[in-house]
């Protein structure tokens, strides 16, 4: 009765790192700001499908964020949260749950848990964040012109980039093979925007599928022979596997990008990515703007702003590349 | 437990209600642990979500969809009966089988509904507030069910199948085919879970390959927990039973929701539920409730 659990929006977050760095620095900000903002009590209801630590730390973000605008837990914000533990009926009974209190906003992180929500009220503001595709999700008709009482962000990688970013390391690379699980939608929507980017470039994409984690090393093994290099997408279940598709990869001389840049470090040889606690402050602006008493449907669907480039140079030795000097400079993190 | 809260407790629990009714046909009435609720779940959303998309009449793709569960248990009988693989077994590989299956129905993980047509949109002109039409909707095709296999027990064919899971040697002596029996309550149960499924999607507003994690649990779970609250020899009250466990086991998960007031957070919610649902198997059958609670009884 195992299954993978149906996250559709999963990334190992860089986000201890931030943690450090942007607690300090949104408290700095919360400072000035508290006298502008803080008038009445506010209500922010917060809901995941699942603890992970990427939606966790979209949550920390979004917490931070209002903190940095003047909305403080404790003080004058009611910060209330939620999981449905893996299981989409108990994320139908939060919304409803989130509902019946009438917060001021619901924030849904995750796409079953934003369906669930926008399922349950037509009234109360929604921010969803960690969506991958709202227009798929039919949670907006229109990116730029949500309409009623939704908006909120999609956290879809920049797919165009990363392949860019394969060409640029290792130009003749013809075809790409990607591992991803078949049952996260988040996965399969990623590959569609793979396979339409991809022959513009001169590549052509060569699928695995891995249901499960523990499928994940015979899929690369397939991939051996048919591909000049691996990328592995922002895929819960294949990432959890990541050691077994870089041992497949330095056994076979095929160099293997991700999409995240928790992966790196792990044994990926790049990735061009963004983490999930800068996706929550980016989130929490939105939901201060509704705070404020902007209507959720005249705020356009935003994408993720800022991303960064990590690289191991060791990694690609071992799978038989060498870093070209200019990616190397223009990486945020060397892994050593 | 506020009014919307209670009320999509309640919604949730006849929706479930039909996943124990399968599972009481299959467990209780044929002894046969089958897990093909887990895949059969899913399949009921699955179909009836890429036959509304595809502009199907919502109520025509419920139908499908029990149609879709039905062969789910059959296949499971099938493989039990005709190639005796064990039950256990047989229903696990159906439950496999079904979460490609159902892939390969959505053709994609997710299908959203939120804007689509559902069972519900004839029935908006009668203006009755959204979450307490859906409970009626529910408890309507919930009680329906329920009377309707309360009635087909009842008959000549019922008792025969109520036979072959009591005691399949004595039934096949008395001319009972077991074998049928077994198909026909399996494809039955099914159809109910899929039913379930099917009304979830167009409810909650999508349909995800996700749905079925720990489906077979929560049947079970409603199930026992309707046994030991309404302890009954008589047939209608023992299939309403498994309706009253289901409504209690999400008014457990609503309570869990909120206990923050006693210092619980979000992660402990499973923990709070299981909790819950435990305290009303033992609390009912204890002739002293603190009693129990408090001291190990000897023997």
């Amino acid at each position: 009765m195992v299954r993978p659990i149906g996250v559709t929006d999963t990334k190992e977050a860089c986000m201890s790192r931030l943690f450090t760095m942007g607690l300090p620095v949104a408290l700095a900000l919360g400072l000035g700001a508290a006298s502008a903002a803080a008038a009445a009590d506010v209500t922010v209801a917060v809901t995941a499908i699942v603890e992970h630590p990427a939606l966790d730390a979209a949550r920390e973000g979004v917490r931070d964020e209002l903190a940095a605008q003047g909305y403080r837990v404790g003080d004058n914000l009611d910060f209330q949260f939620e999981s449905a533990q893996g299981n989409p009926a108990t994320a139908a009974q939060i919304a409803q749950k989130f509902v019946g209190e009438a917060p001021d906003v619901i924030v849904p992180i995750s796409t079953p848990s934003a369906q669930a929500v926008a399922a349950a009220t037509k009234d109360i503001p929604i921010v969803f964040t960690a969506v991958t595709d709202p227009l798929g999700a039919k949670l907006v008709s229109s990116l730029e012109h949500p309409g009623g009482n939704i908006t909120g962000m999609t956290d879809l990688s920049p797919i165009g980039a990363h392949l860019d970013l394969v060409k640029e390391i290792t130009p003749d690379v013809a075809n790409l093979g990607v591992i991803y699980n078949p049952g996260e939608a988040n996965s399969v929507t990623l590959l569609d925007l793979l396979r339409q980017e991809a022959p513009a470039r001169g590549i052509a994409i060569v699928e695995a599928a891995a249901p499960r984690s523990s499928d994940v090393q015979a899929a690369a093994q397939s991939l051996v022979g048919k591909v000049d290099a691996i990328y592995v997408p922002t895929d819960n279940t294949v990432v959890t596997a990541l050691e077994a598709i870089v041992g497949v990869g330095i056994d076979n001389q095929l160099p293997v990008y991700a999409g995240d840049t928790d992966s790196v470090p792990r044994g990926a040889i790049a990735a061009l990515g963004f983490n999930y606690y800068d996706v929550g402050i980016q989130t929490g602006k939105i939901v201060a703007r509704v705070l404020a008493g902007e209507a959720p449907g005249s705020i356009p669907v935003q994408g993720v702003e800022t991303t960064e480039l990590y690289v191991n140079p060791g990694a690609a030795e071992r799978m038989g590349v060498s870093l070209p000097e200019a990616v190397i400079a223009r990486a945020k993190t060397v892994v050593e | 437990m506020s009014q919307v809260a209670f009320l999509g407790a309640l919604e949730l629990g006849l929706i479930y209600g039909l996943v124990a009714l399968g599972v009481f046909l299959s467990f209780r009435v044929l002894s046969f642990p089958d897990l093909t609720v887990d895949g059969s779940f899913p399949l009921g959303a699955a179909v009836v979500a890429s036959a509304i998309v595809a502009g199907v009449d919502p109520y025509l793709g419920t139908l499908m969809a029990m149609a879709a569960g039905a062969l789910a248990g059959l296949v499971t009988a099938v493989l039990n009966v005709r190639f005796g693989i064990l039950h256990l077994l047989a229903s696990i590989l159906t439950m496999i089988a079904l979460f490609s299956v159902n892939l390969r129905i959505m053709g994609r993980p997710n299908i959203a509904l939120l804007t689509e047509e559902s069972v519900l949109t004839p029935l908006a002109p009668l203006g009755i507030w959204a979450p307490l039409l859906k409970v009626l909707v529910a408890g309507v095709v919930a009680l329906v069910a329920a009377l309707l296999l309360i009635r087909f027990l009842a008959s000549d064919y019922g008792l025969a199948m109520r036979a072959t899971g009591a005691n399949p040697r004595v039934a096949q002596a008395q001319g009972v085919r077991t074998g049928a029996a077994i198909l026909v309550g399996m494809a039955v149960s099914n159809a109910l879970v899929a039913l379930a499924g099917a009304l979830f999607a167009q409810m909650a507003g999508f349909a995800d390959i996700s749905l079925g994690t720990g489906t077979i649990v929560v049947g079970l779970a409603a199930v026992i927990v309707g046994e030991t609250i309404l302890p009954a020899r008589r047939l209608g009250l023992v299939v309403l039973a498994c309706l009253l466990g289901s409504i209690l086991y999400r008014l457990a998960v609503a309570l869990a929701l909120n206990s923050d007031l006693l210092g619980l957070t979000a992660s402990d919610l499973n923990l709070v539920t299981a909790l819950l649902v435990g305290l009303a198997l033992i609390l009912p059958s204890a002739r002293n409730p603190l009693k129990a609670l408090l001291v190990r009884r000897a023997g």
